[in-house]
């Protein structure tokens, strides 16, 4: 009792760290004291004060503001890549669990010969291929998780398939698309709602580290990563950007594995405390 | 190590390195517009002359199964083709470019790994209450963080504290034993932390599954003291799935390590593949990704073998 107590306490701070963050991301322009494209050179690598909360950048422009911009460019650069990728993976997983066979096979062959890249080298793949911008960005990451989904819905599926009340439901005649609607995916939802949080967080530094090496977003869109890099040049004068957008990125991508730590335990108790 | 076990391993090995090789060669042929054309714009002006010149040169006036036989094959010895504005083979950058990126990989999995499993069995066994979830928090904490910002922050911090040290750069090890390893310091610590989080919760679950079986129970029956059954008895049989995921991060720490050598300037396969992007040197970049992953899948096959060695039941199953 005391066990489920405490992870119950774990996933509300989890939902409130990250709710707080999407909400800043959401109404930035409303939060933000600043516009962050506004340059007051005079003004320019500020630390903290009362005027620039967060200090300013080389040109003048206001760390929180972009910050909280940033978060928007972030925040949707991976929803879009994530969902993406769970729609096709998530699929393809299912499909290739559900119907078996050479289907399967083939479908699953696919999916190793992508998995088998190493994440940061098959994004630089994409961009390269389409050249350095947000959207390729989230399509390069949409691509790299396509297969990661895939598996991790096909384990799960296999087992729900070969259960009972699928046999069950499939002996008295419910069809294909029944099955797949109405025993599947509400089998696999949990699942699903911890993976994508567990990989949305991934997907926040995947993006931080492609915009930070200029193969993301492109300046002067404010993005967490883009800071980073610019931020790097004026170090020794003035750490500030840099420092601050590297601690968004982090509680970003914190918020959202803690979240589907938390989540994990709460929807499925018997994999407590598994890596 | 049965064989047919084996052969069905090799036979996956071979049907994933055809199709890594599919993609990569795909990727040039998947440009929107005219790849060459886009090539060219990046140094000269776009000719006509020059584009049919450029074509012929890469072989792209050839039907798609030609190139991509003549390309495996050549790729199979070691010949890449030339880089495009250099004139240099491509075999030749990458080789000049491989040991700085071997070298931080490498570093940076004998450390990840090997710190995670003191670190997850002191975890295991000082398994409370209050400490469970400074655990759980360390560990995401660990794997959040972004590496590049911990890089950025070491070299400020570093800067600030040491002024004589030399955090940036490389240079080889032939050449100044102690030069390299000091700057390896900061770029393996920044590398090595995520793996490090990720490995020792991994570690740490696995300790506490084998603590809880039978021949744990027994041992202690027979009196073994409490760091014989941890070390020997538990650890043993800890450290089978802990080696899978060895290979698995290692494929992690390679992408890694792109980032964190643009981080402290180290000359290594990312500097190469991003300067090759930049200019658009589109064999570069395919033959540099091709050797990476395959690298990559080569490494994790054998730690598929060597799974096998260590635990046969898995080849029965």
């Amino acid at each position: 009792m005391m066990r489920f107590i405490s992870s119950n306490k774990l996933l509300s701070f989890a939902i409130v760290f990250v709710t707080i963050q999407v909400l800043l991301a959401v109404f930035a322009p409303l939060v933000a004291l600043h516009d962050p494209y506004a340059q007051v050179i005079v003004q320019r690598l500020k630390g903290p004060n009362g005027l620039n909360w967060l200090g300013t950048d080389q040109l003048g422009r206001d760390v929180l503001a972009r910050i909280l911009y940033g978060y928007q460019t972030s925040l949707l650069t991976c929803t879009i890549a994530v969902a993406l990728a769970l729609l096709a993976g998530g699929t393809l997983g299912m499909l290739a669990a559900y119907y078996g066979g050479w289907f399967d096979r083939i479908v699953m062959r696919v999916m190793d010969v992508l998995f088998a890249f190493p994440i940061m080298l098959l994004a630089i793949g994409v961009i390269a291929v389409l050249g350095p911008n947000a959207w390729s960005a989230a399509l390069a990451i949409a691509i790299v998780y396509t297969p990661i989904f895939a598996r991790l819905l096909r384990g799960p599926a296999l087992v729900i398939c070969q259960s009972e009340y699928v046999m069950g439901a499939r002996a008295i005649g419910a069809s294909d698309r029944r099955i797949i609607f109405m025993h599947l995916l509400p089998n696999l939802a949990s699942v699903v709602l911890v993976q994508t949080s567990l990989l949305l967080s991934a997907a926040i530094l995947v993006e931080a580290s492609l915009s930070f090496l200029g193969l993301g977003a492109q300046p002067p869109i404010p993005s967490l990563g883009l800071m980073l890099s610019e931020g790097r040049n004026f170090l020794l004068l003035a750490p500030w950007p840099a420092v601050f957008a590297g601690l968004a990125i982090l509680f970003l991508s914190f918020g959202f594995n803690l979240l589907g730590d938390a989540l994990r335990d709460t929807l499925d108790p018997r994999l407590k405390g598994q890596a | 190590m049965p064989l047919r076990f084996f052969a069905n391993r090799l036979t996956d090995l071979v049907i994933v390195l055809f199709g890594v090789s599919l993609v990569v060669f795909l990727m040039i042929r998947l440009i929107p517009g005219d790849a060459v054309a886009i090539m060219l714009g990046a140094n000269t002006e776009v000719t006509p002359d020059r584009i049919a010149e450029l074509r012929g040169r890469l072989g792209l006036d050839q039907p798609l199964w030609t190139q991509y036989g003549t390309w495996i094959w050549g790729a199979l010895q070691g010949n890449f083709g030339t880089s495009i504005w250099t004139g240099r083979p491509v075999a030749e950058e990458i080789a000049a470019h491989i040991w700085p990126t071997l070298e931080l990989t490498l570093l940076s999995v004998l450390v990840g790994a090997g710190l995670s499993v003191p670190l997850g069995c002191f975890m295991a066994v000082a398994r409370g209450k209050g400490s469970e979830v400074a655990v759980r928090v360390g560990a995401i904490a660990g794997l959040t963080i972004p590496s590049f910002w911990l890089g950025i922050v070491s070299i400020f911090a570093v800067s600030k504290l040491l002024p004589g040290f030399s955090a940036l750069g490389y240079v080889p090890f032939t050449q100044d034993p102690l030069g390299n390893l000091q700057r390896m310091i900061l770029p393996v610590i920044a590398l090595s932390l995520p793996m490090l989080a990720n490995l020792s919760r991994l570690v740490r679950s696995a300790m506490l599954d084998a603590l809880g079986q039978d021949y744990i129970r027994t041992a202690r029956a027979k009196g073994a003291s409490k760091t014989r059954l941890v070390y020997k008895h538990a650890l043993r049989n800890a450290l089978i799935p802990f080696i899978t995921s060895v290979g698995v991060s290692a494929g992690y720490l390679l992408g890694g390590a792109i980032v964190i050598e643009q981080v402290f300037a180290i000359p290594g396969l990312g500097r190469l593949v991003l300067g090759a992007i930049a200019e658009r040197n589109y064999p570069l970049v395919q033959a540099t990704i091709l050797v990476m992953t395959s690298a990559f899948v080569i490494v994790n096959f054998l730690v598929d073998m060597l799974y096998v060695v260590i635990d046969p039941r898995v080849a029965k199953q």
